[in-house]
């Protein structure tokens, strides 16, 4: 009745692929739909009915809450994508690449724009989408004029009569093994449209179930962020068009978030000054990444000949932690944001790389003069994957704004969403928020409302760890200084590795020191983390109490670490094996000495006749010989005796 | 108890007071009347009255809902007049035990004076249309979503005599035999009728499977038969959009045989072994072309099965073909396929009924024994209603979604078209029960939905003792059509006089047949059409060409040429309507007005549909104000489509299951029209669904003759 599907659909690997590879189960983690639970496991809405049975006569009242409606992610996702990943390219001529590799081959590749149409859509024709790229020729032609990033001074001069009031929206990805609604695995870097299934892909007919481990990584991040979490929530639609997008909506939180009203405590370095802040947590919401967008074709997005999609990333989950606009400069909002990744890492719920794209900060910055209570025009940034970035992509607007108000042009601020160029160290108007999308937020029908038990909220409350500020308290209690503090605390790998020295006894400043200087340096020329390093916390407090004991000299300790490092053997093994041990034998050193001063009458005569700066020649000349092994406290006491006795 | 501050009416003229002074419904919902400039919000599904005890008649009130627990049963004015009770009579449960608690139904005390029959509502409702009118100019989607608010308040005007008034039917006393003990306005039915009991033939899967067993006939003998009856048909039908190939089809058959014949039992093969099936073409088989019978998924096949084709398929069904159907279900007459009409094999000239209009002429043409179709607001109890066969809408979330593709995801369900009830039941037994990939679908136990099916000689002389019917009074009312709350106008005096012999029937059966008035009813169709146009304006969002099916446009004009290019040449008319409707009902401004008032209005439905079968262990209705209409008749006007299915919608949207057996004729093409009886029952009360159906199936005493001959000489 009809031709046969003539064009091969663009999954056709998938199709041709083994029955085991469509997988339409749902998420591993999922969460389980019977009704009744009640002890502490979280449960969709048992009620029978349709889901939206709950937002009855009295549902929805506070239906459009005052949050912004945040614009989907787009464009400039080019960047993240990982050369080594490098997409296929596209069947722009009607070629099929990709489709073959679908076959009995055990790899999945495919291409969702590979069709055999050979159609494909493009940015480079007149009427194209926006891209970063067009936008960033347009402003910088049109509304900019070109200069570097704002300078200290600047930023400085802009701090004394303006104020700045800045609040971030940062998107985690929860690092469950597999997506939100699906059981495609989660990871980074796999071959482009390999981790994807029916209801990733969002074909016709599939259902999202959610990911249980999602929940739990959410209330975790929530709990950890002093949130007070929702007994119940429910999911809702975000509906936009975009090619990353496969359902044509994002399943997101609207009304009901999962969390609401935390804060993060903040200890700014030292180095610009120091001192505490506290930033508030608006609210955080469980939704669904979208899939990204690959310009190729070209190195740059304005000379790409065609647009590919990857929908790898698309379902994984994300949290959108949403906080108060507290923050008044870049440093402060930088310092939040590392905070946010910091806790993200501390509680295991994400890797937290921005360069990975696995945590995303929208940045929203107005600016009023000092004094006023009204809030000046808001202006949202993106695009920025460092921290740096952030800190200099508000000073800069915020400078951008400041000059704008002085010269009396307030109303040229308008509220847009401007993208961070890292390349020219400013920021460019994307879009005005005036075109801003009517996303049409409605209740997901395909997913029943989240209901957590008490015990549920409790036992995960259990699993939070130790949060990076209650750390720095404590190290602070311990006398260490708030540099060390900010050092240690920093990385909760190394705060681990650090305590489980002291655990073994060891001392805490000598530890801290250890840690700090010479492991740290090494793992850095190494490109090494704390993980990676074979060394034991116990084998380091052998090493300190073996220098401390004076058992080696610090020399050998410093000399044989990177051997402990890489191999992981106990440092007294290596001390006895290789005779390191230090000589403390007053008769042995009496020998060494005598030998020395006996191979250096001249220096010996020298020094003799007043010449007692070669004192340090003898000392370097008798470690030597020792193999630097000679105890310098007593060689020096006999050296010197010695010396002065003939 | 909550007090109940009830006004009386207002003179014609006086909209403006009216329309401040109604600013709260009958729920305590604030009602937006408000017509400040730029904001006028549009009620479209307002309800400003309650029933009166006594006379059932609705008045306009301003009330504080009354808590759950209180019961109210206050005769209004008029009938205070009259002097059949004393003013603000209250009961309680307690005191008066047989009272039955139905809140939602009855609450009036008129403090004004006499209500005018009509006049002052028809006042607000005008102007309410025309506000409703004023907000249209924005849009076009808007002028149709206002239209079915106008519709429903202009009282299905093109449907005939009822409701010059523009008044959302009311619902009237019925006889004078006005029980004021009871909660419920319920009217005892007095007419009997003879009972005249006939034989009807088992199901036809069984009795496929005992010619199996019995190896009468093999299952490719069986297969070919269909096969054939597939080509023959096809011609003059066009059921199907696809028909698997034969040699897919026989092989499987043979398979079969082959079993039977190394000594395999026949139920190790499944319920459904060698069962020729149907499967609307919304539900995704794999490899199979899976349309949705639009042109933008032409060609598309899936790479997996839906559950519930892989329940059948699992069962040992063998999949004839997929049917059509109207463009991803939206239409009441399968005249919305993008590739072709289906006709109805009892008069060629008229439609099938829809959506599933495909897998309804197929069984009914014997194309296939039974068929899988979907019900989002009727789309398998028209069919069947049209097309004279047993059509099971199960509860939402017996039955996995999964792979059913989204027309409105809150109200879809996927169900059964048979010839008699037994296949229903045993197809439901098989596609029913949870599904870990659908999040909606229930955990509750499947019984055995034909244990309660016991074969005609068995039955006792009153097999339906004890079980208590009602009959909605606003689908069958009889009248002048002036008659407040009757939904008489549209509905066809010969599909009235069905439902009312069907019901006497069940009477002489044994059970309790009552008259219960649903004031709500008439206010589903509306919410239906605000709710299902707003999930599928996103459900049909993922059409955009960029993955799969039809891409347009995308060579020369960008992104956004190719999203205008591939939906503007692959959405049918209907479709875009309705996605128009629906994301304007849901734009920013407008949700309040349109969705989350189509969500309150679903909850009062839902809740007085529940409460109504607290009390009735089925309620029986009509399926369609008509029996088939004539191809092409409806296909311009897509609001008197819409009216179609007013008798439906109300079950989905309280998401409810309800069967439909067939229960007469109405005269029509050459061999009369037949109309389908509709039950609906509790939720997950399936088995007990079938089981009176069944019952009046095999006791009907209108039997359907046999069909015309389909082949034109």
């Amino acid at each position: 009745m009809h031709p046969s599907a003539a064009h091969a659909i663009s999954w056709s690997g998938v199709q041709r692929s083994s029955a085991a590879s469509i997988c339409l189960c749902p998420p591993a983690e999922r969460v389980a739909c019977s009704g009744g639970a009640t002890g502490g496991q979280p449960r969709v809405h048992s009620l029978w009915g349709p889901p939206q049975q709950r937002r009855d006569v009295n549902g929805g009242a506070n239906r459009f809450p005052t949050r912004r409606q945040v614009p989907p992610p787009k464009g400039c996702v080019c960047d993240a994508l990982p050369k080594e990943t490098g997409m296929k390219s596209l069947s722009v001529r009607g070629k099929e690449e990709g489709c073959q590799g679908g076959g009995g081959g055990g790899r999945r590749r495919l291409l969702l724009l590979s069709r055999g149409s050979g159609a494909s859509w493009t940015t480079s024709g007149p009427s194209s989408s926006r891209t970063a790229e067009s936008w960033a020729n347009h402003c910088c032609r049109t509304l900019l004029t070109v200069r570097a990033a704002s300078t200290a001074t600047d930023v400085a001069e802009a701090a004394t009569e303006y104020e700045a009031v800045i609040g971030l929206e940062t998107h985690v990805q929860l690092a469950a093994k597999t997506k939100a609604f699906c059981s495609c695995p989660s990871e980074f870097g796999a071959e482009p449209n390999s981790n994807v299934c029916p209801v990733c892909m969002g074909l016709p007919g599939t259902l999202p179930v959610l990911n249980e481990k999602v929940l739990e990584l959410a209330v975790r991040t929530s709990l950890a962020l002093g949130c007070n979490i929702a007994r119940t929530s429910k999911f809702d639609r975000k509906q936009y068009f975009y090619p990353d997008l496969p359902k044509g909506y994002q399943i997101s939180q609207f009304d009901e978030p999962l969390a609401t009203g935390g804060h993060v405590d903040i200890d700014l370095p030292v180095e610009s000054g120091g001192g505490h802040c506290r930033v508030g947590i608006t609210r955080a919401h469980v939704e669904e990444d979208a899939g990204k967008i690959v310009y190729a074709g070209a190195d740059r997005l304005s000379g790409s000949e065609y647009t590919q999609v990857d929908l790898n990333r698309a379902g994984i989950p994300v949290l959108e932690i949403v906080s108060e606009p507290d923050m008044r400069t870049g440093l402060q909002a930088a310092e939040y944001a590392s905070e946010v990744q910091r806790i993200v890492r501390y509680i295991g719920v994400s890797n937290g790389n921005m360069q990975e794209g696995s945590m995303r900060c929208d940045v929203n910055v107005s600016v009023r003069p000092k004094g006023r209570a009204k809030l000046g025009t808001k202006v949202e940034i993106k695009n920025m994957n460092s921290f740096s970035a952030i800190q200099k992509a508000i000073d800069f607007e915020i400078v951008r704004q400041v000059e704008l108000l002085k010269e009396g042009k307030g109303d040229d601020i308008c509220q847009e969403t401007r993208l961070w160029d890292e390349g020219n160290q400013q920021t460019i108007a994307m879009r005005s928020k005036e075109g801003l999308a009517d996303y049409r937020y409605f209740p997901e029908p395909d997913l029943r409302e989240v209901v957590l038990a008490e015990e549920y909220i409790d036992r995960v409350r259990q699993t939070v760890p130790e949060l990076p500020h209650e750390k720095r308290r404590r190290y602070e209690a311990a006398g260490l200084s708030m540099k060390d503090v900010l050092v240690l605390a920093n990385d909760v790998d190394v705060a681990e590795y650090f305590e489980a020295v002291l655990a073994c006894g060891t001392d805490v400043k000598s530890a801290a020191n250890w840690i700090m200087g010479d492991v740290t340096a090494f793992l850095k020329a190494n490109k090494m983390t704390v993980r990676d390093m074979k060394m034991l916390p116990s084998s380091l407090a052998e090493l300190i109490s073996l220098i401390e004991d004076k058992t080696i000299s610090g020399k050998i300790g410093k000399e044989i670490l990177p051997e402990l490092l890489t191999t992981g053997t106990a440092p007294r093994k290596i001390v006895e094996a290789k005779g390191l041990l230090q000589i403390s034998d007053p008769a042995a050193l009496e020998a060494i000495i005598d030998e020395v001063l006996a191979a250096n009458p001249k220096q010996l005569q020298d020094y003799r006749q007043g010449k007692t700066k070669l004192q340090g020649f003898f000392t370097g000349q008798v470690m030597k010989k020792s193999g630097g092994k000679a105890n310098p406290v007593l060689m020096n006491e006999i050296l010197v005796r010695k010396l002065n006795s003939g | 108890m909550a007090a109940i501050a009830a006004r009386g009416s207002v003179a014609p003229g006086t909209h403006h007071r009216l329309m401040h002074d109604i600013s709260t419904c009958c729920t305590g919902q604030e009602v937006h009347f408000r017509r400040s400039p730029g904001v006028s919000r549009l009620p479209i599904l307002a309800v400003c009255r309650r029933l009166c005890t006594l006379c059932s008649k609705m008045t306009p009130f301003r009330a504080v809902i009354p808590s759950a627990s209180a019961t109210f049963r206050n005769p209004c004015k008029a009938c205070n007049w009259h002097g059949r009770a004393s003013p603000s009579t209250q009961f309680s449960k307690s005191r008066d035990p047989e009272a039955i608690s139905f809140p939602g139904f009855l609450a009036i005390r008129p403090g004004g004076k006499q209500h005018q029959k009509g006049a002052h509502s028809s006042a607000t409702f005008s102007s309410t249309a025309s506000m409703a009118l004023s907000v249209a100019a924005a849009a076009s989607a808007t002028s149709l979503l206002c239209s079915i608010a106008v519709s429903q308040r202009q009282g299905w005007g093109h449907l005939g005599s009822f409701s010059s008034t523009g008044l959302i039917p009311l619902p009237r006393r019925l006889t004078s035999d006005c029980r004021r003990s009871s909660q419920l306005h319920v009217v005892r039915n007095v007419t009997t009728v003879k009972s005249s009991v006939a034989t009807k033939p088992a199901g036809a899967i069984r009795k496929i499977q005992r010619m199996l067993e019995s190896r009468e006939r093999s299952a490719v003998e069986i297969t070919e038969e269909y096969l054939s009856r597939v080509g023959a048909l096809e011609p003059s039908l066009h059921s199907f959009l696809h028909v698997a190939s034969d040699d897919e089809m026989l092989t499987q058959a043979a398979a079969l045989d082959r079993h039977l014949a190394e000594g395999k039992e026949l139920a190790a093969l499944g319920p459904l072994a060698g069962v020729p099936t149907g499967v609307k073409d919304n539900i995704c088989t794999k490899g199979m072309p899976t349309t949705a019978g639009s042109k933008i998924l032409e060609g598309y096949r899936p790479p997996y099965d839906a559950s519930v084709v892989k329940r059948i398929k699992d069962a040992g069904a063998l999949v004839v073909g997929k049917t059509n159907l109207d463009e991803f279900g939206m239409g009441s007459s399968t005249e919305n396929s993008a590739y072709f009409r289906t006709a109805n094999p009892w008069d060629l000239s008229r439609v099938p009924g829809g959506s599933s209009g495909g897998s309804a002429a197929a069984v009914a043409a014997n194309q296939c024994v039974a068929a899988l179709g979907s019900d989002t607001g009727g789309s398998i109890r028209l069919p069947a209603s049209f097309c004279g066969l047993v059509g099971l809408k199960p509860t939402y979330g017996r039955v996995s979604r999964l792979g059913l593709i989204g027309y409105a995801s809150s109200l879809d369900t996927i169900g059964v078209l048979a010839q008699s009830v037994e296949d229903a039941a045993i197809m439901m037994g098989v596609i029913s029960g949870q599904d870990i990939c659908d999040s909606t679908s229930s955990h509750s136990e499947v019984p055995d939905y034909t244990a309660g099916l016991e074969p005609l000689d068995s039955f006792s002389s009153k097999p339906l003792k004890g079980v208590r019917l009602g009959i909605i009074k606003e689908t069958i009312g009889e009248g002048d059509g002036l008659e407040e709350g009757v939904i008489r106008g549209g509905v066809d005096s010969g599909v009235i006089n069905a439902i009312k012999d069907a019901g006497r029937h069940l009477e002489e059966l044994g059970a309790t047949l009552d008259e219960v008035s649903l004031p709500t009813f008439a206010l589903g169709l509306p919410a239906y059409y605000v709710l299902a146009t707003s999930e599928a304006s996103s459900n049909l969002a993922r059409y955009d060409g960029v993955r799969y099916g039809l891409r347009e446009g995308g060579e020369d004009n960008g992104l956004a040429g190719m999203y205008k290019e591939t939906r503007r040449r692959g959405l049918g008319p209907e479709v875009k309507r309705r996605i128009l409707m629906g994301t304007y009902a849901l734009s920013a401004g407008y949700y309040d007005a349109y969705y989350k008032k189509a969500q309150q209005v679903r909850t009062l439905v839902q809740q007085d549909l529940v409460r109504a079968l607290s009390i009735f262990d089925a309620l029986l209705l009509p399926t369609a104000p008509t029996a088939a209409f004539r191809l092409g008749e409806k296909i311009t006007e897509p609001l008197s489509m819409y009216v179609g299915d007013m008798m439906t919608v109300n079950v989905n949207l309280a998401g409810l299951p309800a069967l439909v057996v067939p229960c007469g004729t109405v005269p029509g093409g050459p061999k009369g029209l037949p109309v389908g009886l509709q039950l609906i029952g509790r939720a997950f009360g399936e088995g007990q669904l079938l089981r009176y159906g069944h019952i009046f199936e095999q006791t009907a005493p209108v039997r359907l003759g046999p069909l015309p001959e389909l082949i034109p000489a």
